[in-house]
């Protein structure tokens, strides 16, 4: 076919920020997908709740403590991640460098805890039904912090080198930060089930 | 191939006509031989490959059917023993409903999408190689086992306790759970590759009414997959920790329940159906317009049926529940839900008939195949009301005229539509045209041998015949239909077989197609057959909805963008004004290497489960390698 | 008369012909009559749908078409006019539908309103046969027995069911719809047979190798010869007269066998496999796989894994002389 030109596109950006951004829309179909998989077990959680004459069943409730520290680690979390996406925004390399760091210890801090919880949630994954449905929330929501400290350390690397001094790092940034706040908020109703909703 | 590093910032306004295409030919291109095989990222090839293997599985499928029909052909015959039946028709039914049809349709919107919405790639290329990798592996892991003999045997939906610890010995189960890993995972990528191509990778000018068809059904489909999959991941995984590592989910002595495996198994299951059935709308919409010769009728009422039939295919589930013991009131719902899936259906087959009323139908083969739809279609429609009512359910479900109603959808609904599109879309695919002389013989041999295999069913069902069962005996009256239905699937084999015949030979025998022999109106028409590694020379523009119809001889297209680097034209999501000339990423080995250590973990953890521990680690140095940037021209922003 | 009135006649023969003790097309029992009533409905509508439809797009393809340039020239008059008739068809399409799912609520509803459950049975599904447990006034009237169900006629029974390993499903066409019987869920399903006769039912979910071979009888017959039944049921065993019985209840008490079967009076207390005590009776061994005579019990038990292969019986090596005697004691436990 012939052809007639009626749009220029030279003067377009390399690349976009934010919805311009394949990639932060690929995070947000991610998060989709996660958060299925947690409303989901959340489901389970209600669905076993019912059927059961007693909750927990043969079991305590969890010990609050290293639960509620990991919420409160993670919450406060949230105020960092704000600033490094700001930052990223603003494209001051400087400051993504240490919100980066900073963002790295605050994986690792809840991670540490984490591996506490699980011996105090009193009961082992094979003892019945409610052992094994809070093991799995659990689990499932460690390992999201996994892979994302996991993405949050390469990041921190990749900033610190030559490839840091461009936009897409700071997308990447930008998303890993929105990623932060999904791990947050999904940890919300898993610590109130696991945790409250046991002791109702 | 030159690399096109040391050449910055060439634009293909700088060069003539003639040589954008050479200069793009040189950036996008996938070198030939193994190397570039296993590190293309270029939607066609990826796609075709999908196709292809998905093909394939269809036709071992296939055989497995027949031999289940020369089973049931006698009662108690004895060419098989009870296992191999039941690993069999377990196979028959996991290899078509994960390993061919929802992988098929995704692999023609692999293929198709990008180029439907004039742009140069799908979304995140590498990911795609990945997801083929690894449908590849989930496959191959199934279909491996099963020639070892150690092919699951508990039905392809898998209920426990019979799949659970205490009653499936051994390996089987697992196997079955970990392929479902690997399909959804593959399935999953796919969907969000289409899902952020469809939003923003949409030629400038393709507002969201003038989004094909096709695309619209892919876009619902993709939002099906997003929402269902976690369901049976979740359930997949459950089993296997049930069985490897001793959880009690589906275990009630312990505080678990066996309905809880069906409700997740069919919360995921009833939206597969649609993810199935959906792109074959798509492709029928699509067919139906340029076989009309005018655009389908009702745009906007075939795009509302199809969010509306995504939405409330989420909303029916417990129908396949009926006879569990669950309360009336809450069954009762589901039967009204199931039977206003109707409407939305109805929606559509009136709007396509109206489309043939108004239109003039050119009778090529693609049409055959579409009007074999509507007939057999619609009696699966049909039969799903009678299924939708409970009390109806309650004697007819799990016996053979369930087996005929999905049937008649699934072959109807989906396999029809998806035949027609392949003589359709196979001279774009392959630049040559398929028989129209053996496509009717194909035609004839499918629709007559389906319907007089399937259709018998009803009867047979109705007649008190249970589904599933290895063999009958011959005190029942179930002989004469059964030998009936056998004989006839020889038809419906040969029908296939001669789709497949008329497929390799036009493959390299086929006429030239020239790059729009059916003078079809959507973008991929607009460039050769088949297309080149680059799509388009330059972006296309649109201002309707039958771009090649409306524009006639001349196209409208985009320019500025530049040659030594991969770009497209990143747009915005409802208006498609462009916003950014991205980056699409080069061949990489990386997908490869993450997809061999993503399946060694997964295989692994089949028995034990710190293979989820271990088995992370090439995958996290896979996916550092993927992502880490390789300082080429893609990289700048 | 048209066409399709003269077709429709025929297109209800298939649905029609069967004669059938294990068919919903030949029902005889309560649910199953109304059940049969509301599918022809179903059908009848359905079809006349298709029908129309086919017409329809028929009509649709042999329209003569007026030439048209140019796809996508439109003439806003027929848009119109196609519009209403889509919208007319949507119309009817929901009327039919919000029609259809009434009629399936007002069965629902009729079913549900069960008389008065006079007599109540449970019934277990177990890999691959069917325990069944009658329970009468005071617990010495119960019994149990296998894989053969008696009721009386014009009475409402009311099945407890429950799965004992997998999931199975209760299935007599002839009499009612399906309902399974689900580990850890008890399931409940009333019956009640219209006329006297013999009905074939067949488990109707998938529960492993022998799911195919996992049928059970309903017998339904006038009061007086059920409690004629039921009373020579609720007896133990009848002592052997007969050399051949005598030396077959020593063997079978000796052997394996008493490990997995019961019967009653004597010391064989076995429940993983059927209760034994009066299989002389049964129409049928091996959950429906042959008729009961001395015969097949000594097939059977001969080599059950030929016969009913991966079925939970293992072979007990016999001597020719023990397999005569024992098929001949259980022939005898009528």
């Amino acid at each position: 076919m012939k052809e007639r030109v009626v749009v220029d596109l030279s003067r377009l950006p390399l690349h976009g920020l934010g919805s311009a951004s394949v990639t932060w829309w690929g995070t947000l179909a991610f998060m989709l997908i996660e958060g299925t998989g947690f409303a989901l077990v959340i489901a389970i959680y209600f669905y076993l709740m019912s059927l059961a004459p007693i909750w927990p069943i043969n079991a305590r409730p969890p010990n609050l403590f290293p639960g509620t520290l990991v919420t409160l680690i993670l919450v406060v979390s949230v105020i960092p991640n704000y600033f490094v996406s700001r930052w990223a925004e603003q494209q001051d390399l400087r400051k993504v460098r240490i919100g980066m760091v900073v963002m790295s210890l605050l994986g690792i801090a809840p991670l540490i805890v984490r591996a506490f919880e699980f011996s105090a949630l009193n009961v082992s994954w094979d003892t019945n039904a409610y052992g094994s449905i809070v093991w799995i929330m659990l689990g499932l929501h460690t390992t999201h912090i996994m892979t994302d400290l996991a993405d949050t350390l390469v990041l921190a690397v990749l900033v610190f080198t030559r490839h840091g001094r461009n936009l897409r790092r700071f997308g990447d940034v930008q998303d890993n930060a929105m990623y932060w706040n999904f791990v947050v908020v999904t940890w919300l109703p898993i610590y109130g089930c696991i945790y409250w909703v046991s002791r109702l | 191939m030159s690399e096109n590093v040391a050449r910055s910032d060439t634009r293909d306004t700088e060069l003539g006509r003639p040589l954008v295409g050479a200069a793009l030919e040189d950036t996008w291109a996938t070198p030939s031989g193994f190397w570039g095989a296993l590190s293309t990222v270029d939607h066609k090839i990826i796609g075709r490959r999908y196709i292809l293997t998905a093909f394939v599985f269809l036709a071992m499928g296939g055989v497995l059917a027949m031999l289940i029909r020369l089973q049931l052909a006698r009662p108690e015959a004895r060419l098989l023993s009870p296992d191999r039946y039941n690993q069999i028709f377990t196979m028959h039914g996991a290899n078509m409903m994960f390993l061919f049809a929802v992988p098929v349709m995704e692999a023609m919107a692999v293929y198709l999408v990008p180029l439907m919405v004039g742009t140069r790639n799908i979304a995140f290329p590498r990911l795609n190689a990945f997801s083929y990798w690894i449908y590849l592996a989930g496959g191959l892991l199934l279909w491996i086992a099963f020639a070892l003999d150690m092919g699951p045997d508990v039905g392809w939906f898998a209920y426990v306790p019979l799949s659970g610890p205490q009653y499936a010995a051994g390996k089987r189960a697992d196997i079955w759970a970990q392929m479902i890993t690997f399909t959804e995972l593959s399935a999953l990528a796919v969907a969000v590759e289409l899902v952020v191509t469809i939003f923003k990778q949409r030629a400038p000018g393709m507002t969201l009414d003038r989004i094909p068809l096709f695309v619209w059904s892919m876009l619902v489909t993709a939002f099906l997959v997003i929402m269902a999959m976690p369901a049976i991941m979740v359930a997949s995984t459950s089993l296997i920790l049930d069985r490897l590592v001793g959880t009690h989910f589906f275990n009630p002595a312990e505080g678990g329940d066996v309905l809880l495996w069906q409700h997740l198994f069919w919360f995921f299951g009833h939206p597969e159906v649609y993810i199935i059935f959906l792109p074959a709308v798509g492709m029928v919409s699509t067919l139906i317009s340029t076989f009309a010769r005018r655009p389908v009728f009702g745009y906007l009422a075939l795009v509302m049926a199809l969010i509306a039939t995504g939405i409330l295919s989420f909303g029916l589930w417990v129908h396949h529940m009926f006879v569990t013991g669950l309360p009336r009131l809450g069954e009762s719902f589901f039967t009204a839900s199931s039977m206003a899936i109707g409407i939305p259906a109805g929606v559509q087959i009136f709007c396509w008939i109206a489309t043939l009323w108004d239109g003039k139908p050119v009778y090529k083969t693609p049409l055959l195949f579409i009007i074999g739809f509507i007939v057999t279609f619609v009696i699966g429609g049909l039969t799903g009301v009678m299924v939708a009512s409970v009390p109806f359910d309650t004697q007819v479900h799990d016996t053979y005229f369930v087996v005929a109603h999905f049937h008649y959808v699934l072959v109807g609904g989906a396999v029809f539509p998806l035949i027609g599109a392949i003589y359709y879309w196979f001279p774009k695919i392959t630049g040559r045209m398929m028989s129209e002389r053996i496509g009717r013989w194909v035609f004839w041999l499918i629709f007559i041998g389906f319907n007089l295999t399937f259709f018998p069913m009803h009867i047979l069902g109705l007649q008190g015949m249970p589904r599933r069962i290895y063999t009958y005996q011959p005190d029942m009256p179930w002989s004469g239909l059964n030998l009936f239905a056998s004989a006839s699937a020889v038809i419906l084999a040969a029908g296939f077989l001669l789709f497949f015949v008329d497929a390799f030979r036009s493959a390299r025998y086929g006429p030239p197609s020239g790059p729009n022999p059916w003078d079809a109106p959507t973008l991929e028409w607009a460039t050769s057959s088949p297309p080149p590694s680059y799509n388009f020379a330059r972006i296309p523009v649109v201002f309707g909805a039958s771009p090649l119809w409306e524009q006639n001889e001349t196209l409208a297209v985009a320019d500025g963008l530049r040659v030594d680097r991969r770009e497209l034209v990143v747009t915005s999501l409802v208006a498609a004004k462009p916003q950014a000339r991205e980056a699409s990423p080069r061949n990489s080995i990386w997908p490869l290497l993450a997809a061999i250590s993503t399946s060694v973990m997964l295989i692994w953890s089949i028995f034990s489960p710190w293979a989820v521990v271990w088995g992370s680690i090439p995958i996290a140095i896979a996916l550092i390698g993927w992502f880490w940037p390789k300082g080429v021209p893609e990289d700048e922003a | 008369m048209t066409l399709l009135q003269r077709l429709a006649p025929l297109m209800m023969l298939p649905l029609c012909s069967c004669n059938g003790w294990q068919s919903a097309l030949d029902p005889h029992g309560e649910s199953a009559i109304s059940l049969k009533a509301l599918i022809l409905l179903i059908v009848t509508v359905c079809s006349v749908v298709w029908m129309l439809v086919m017409i329809a797009l028929i009509l649709a393809l042999r329209r003569s078409h007026p030439p048209r340039p140019r796809p996508l020239q439109r003439d806003p008059r027929t848009a119109r006019r196609m519009g209403a008739t889509v919208i007319a068809a949507v119309a009817a399409t929901v009327a039919v539908i919000s029609g259809l799912t009434v009629a399936s609520f007002f069965t629902t509803r009729a079913l549900a309103v069960a008389g008065r459950d006079d007599l109540t049975i449970k019934v277990s599904g177990l890999q691959w046969w069917w325990n069944v447990e009658y329970f009468g006034a005071t617990p010495d009237q119960n019994f149990t027995t296998a894989n053969e169900i008696h009721i009386p006629v014009g009475r409402t029974v009311r099945f407890q069911l429950e799965g004992d390993d997998v999931i199975h499903s209760f299935w007599v066409p002839s009499l009612a719809g399906k309902q399974d019987l689900i580990p850890g869920r008890p399931n409940e399903l009333s019956v009640r047979a219209e006329r006297a006769g013999v009905y074939r039912g067949q488990c109707a979910e998938f529960c492993g190798l022998q799911h195919a071979h996992m049928a059970f009888f309903v017998i339904a017959e006038n009061e007086s010869d059920f409690d004629k039944w039921a009373n020579a049921q609720r007896r133990p065993a009848a002592q052997p007269t007969d050399a051949d019985a005598v030396a077959g209840q020593q063997a079978f008490l000796s052997k394996p066998c008493a490990a997995c079967h019961a019967i009653r009076g004597t010391k064989a207390t076995g429940t993983s496999g059927p209760d034994l005590t009066h299989v002389g009776s049964r129409k049928y061994i091996g959950a429906g796989l042959f008729e009961t005579t001395r015969g097949s019990l000594a097939a059977w038990i001969a080599d059950p894994q030929t016969l009913k292969p991966g079925n939970n019986m293992p072979l007990v090596p016999l001597s020719q002389q023990d397999l005569l005697s024992i098929s001949a004691y259980l022939a005898s436990l009528k």
